[in-house]
């Protein structure tokens, strides 16, 4: 089986499809993605990753800033930022 | 003591009047009216005490929650309180400047109904003379506003061959999403089961047109099916005190909107206890919370913890005890009443009985 490819570059910037947002979940203390009609907890690396969409940054300068505030290889990093966005955007919770 | 886990959402059903009468509300039989309705301050109190428990998503609904001049302020307080906002409405009392105040007070999504695709079929369940019209422009109206919108539909015997076209017509409208929803044999519904329930064979059609269209892609469908035709119940409301609370217009707060057909135990009010209260420690809340209250044969049933016994409403309607199994599962020993429903539907009434104050 041949992997899809991404269809989010380091070039792309994103941010939030209307009708989504990250938010921090007081109550229970995890992050979540408010959608239509359903919210989905996001855990990890995720809220990290996601915090820094602001429709200016783009995706290479995520995956900067996060190598430089964990110390982590960007190799590391950025096969992870790439993966958890481009899932969100197959999923329209992202959009350019 | 440890409390229960929180609500995810909260209904907030801000009147029983509505322009439509569909003879499918999900309203109970005996409305509420204009006199009882909460005031301003009271619904922001309600908003405010639900984000306090852990209400992740508000839903504005009614009766058509567009009614109350308060609306807008409304959904202004929630998005304050970081609550998603959610407004399920009939469209027909919407207007570009009512849409464009709601927009800035940051509503976050819109679930627009339709009884039908064509016009014949929408009055006949709605009785409203041009509704259709005024569904169309709303939805055009939002589509433009970038708002995401949900369709809504209904089906039941007189529209349920329709399914495609209802696709066909939340593609033209650009709707990110589509609810196909069976009617629920509740309330006013159940009170027209034997116009509406469908035959086994227009279900099974329905369920062929709903995943012919999500092999299509693009459209994100949302499918209830009704349960009269199952075997195994439906987890009903995640469980009962589990995900999800109402408020009634006139602040009763209930497990579900049909719950109020349960005798025996109070129905407590948001006006003389506080909405935690309510969820933490009333007896309503916690008489079927979980599995401890479940007689058999749920209590030794493996699919105890996934479908939580099933409804209780319809255990009520359909038995006469709230706390008996949910007759659609074919272990209940009521089982034959929803079989008989099903079999008397080879000859369907045409008479609808329509939501309306007594």
């Amino acid at each position: 089986m041949t992997e899809a490819p991404h269809v989010v570059a380091e070039g792309t910037v994103l941010s939030f499809a209307r009708g989504h947002r990250l938010q921090h979940d007081r109550v229970r203390d995890v992050w979540i993605v408010q959608a239509p009609e359903k919210a989905f907890v996001v855990e990890g690396a995720a809220p990290h990753i996601l915090r820094l969409l602001d429709g200016k940054r783009s995706v290479g300068e995520i995956i900067q800033q996060l190598a430089i505030e964990f110390s982590a290889p960007r190799e590391v990093i950025a096969k992870d930022v790439l993966a958890l966005l481009s899932e969100l955007t197959e999923k329209n919770v992202l959009h350019t | 003591m440890t409390l229960p886990s929180p609500p995810m959402s909260l209904l907030a059903e801000l009147t029983h009047r509505c322009p439509l009468s569909c003879p499918y509300c999900s309203n109970p039989l005996e409305l509420e009216r204009k006199a009882a309705e909460l005031d301003t301050a009271t619904w922001t109190a309600v908003l405010e005490q639900a984000a306090e428990l852990g209400v992740l998503q508000v839903h504005f609904s009614g009766g058509e929650p567009m009614a109350r001049p308060d609306l807008v302020e409304l959904v202004s307080v929630a998005r304050r309180l970081n609550l998603y906002s959610n407004l399920i409405t009939s469209g027909v009392l919407l207007d570009e400047p009512k849409l464009e105040a709601l927009d800035r007070a940051g509503l976050d999504h819109i679930q627009l109904s339709f009884q039908d695709v064509t016009e014949a079929g929408a009055e006949r369940i709605g009785g409203l003379k041009g509704a259709q019209a005024r569904k169309v422009a709303a939805a055009r109206l939002i589509r433009a506003s970038g708002i995401p919108m949900t369709l809504n539909f209904v089906v039941h015997r007189e529209n349920v061959a329709r399914i495609p076209e209802m696709f066909a017509l939340a593609r033209e409208l650009g709707a990110g999403r589509v609810e196909i929803a069976h009617t629920q044999y509740y309330g006013w519904g159940l009170k027209n089961r034997e116009a509406l329930l469908p035959s086994r064979d227009q279900l099974e059609e329905s369920t062929r047109a709903v995943e012919a269209e999500r092999a299509k892609g693009g459209l994100s469908v949302d499918y209830v099916t009704p349960d009269y035709h199952a075997d195994r119940p439906k987890p009903c409301m995640g469980g009962w005190g589990q995900r999800f609370v109402n408020v009634t217009p006139s602040g009763r707060v209930l497990p579900c909107h049909a719950a109020e057909i349960i005798p025996d135990v109070a129905f407590p009010n948001v006006q003389d206890v506080t909405l935690s209260e309510i969820w933490n420690i009333s007896p309503l809340f916690n008489m079927f919370r979980g599995t401890d209250w479940m007689p058999e044969p749920c209590r030794s049933c493996e699919r105890k913890e996934r479908d939580w016994g099933g409804c209780r409403c319809q255990a009520m309607a359909l038995t006469g005890n709230a706390a008996n199994t949910d007759p659609v599962c074919s272990l209940s020993p009521y089982h034959d009443r929803v079989e008989q429903a099903v079999e008397n539907n080879m000859q369907p009434e045409s008479t609808l009985f329509y939501r309306r104050y007594t």
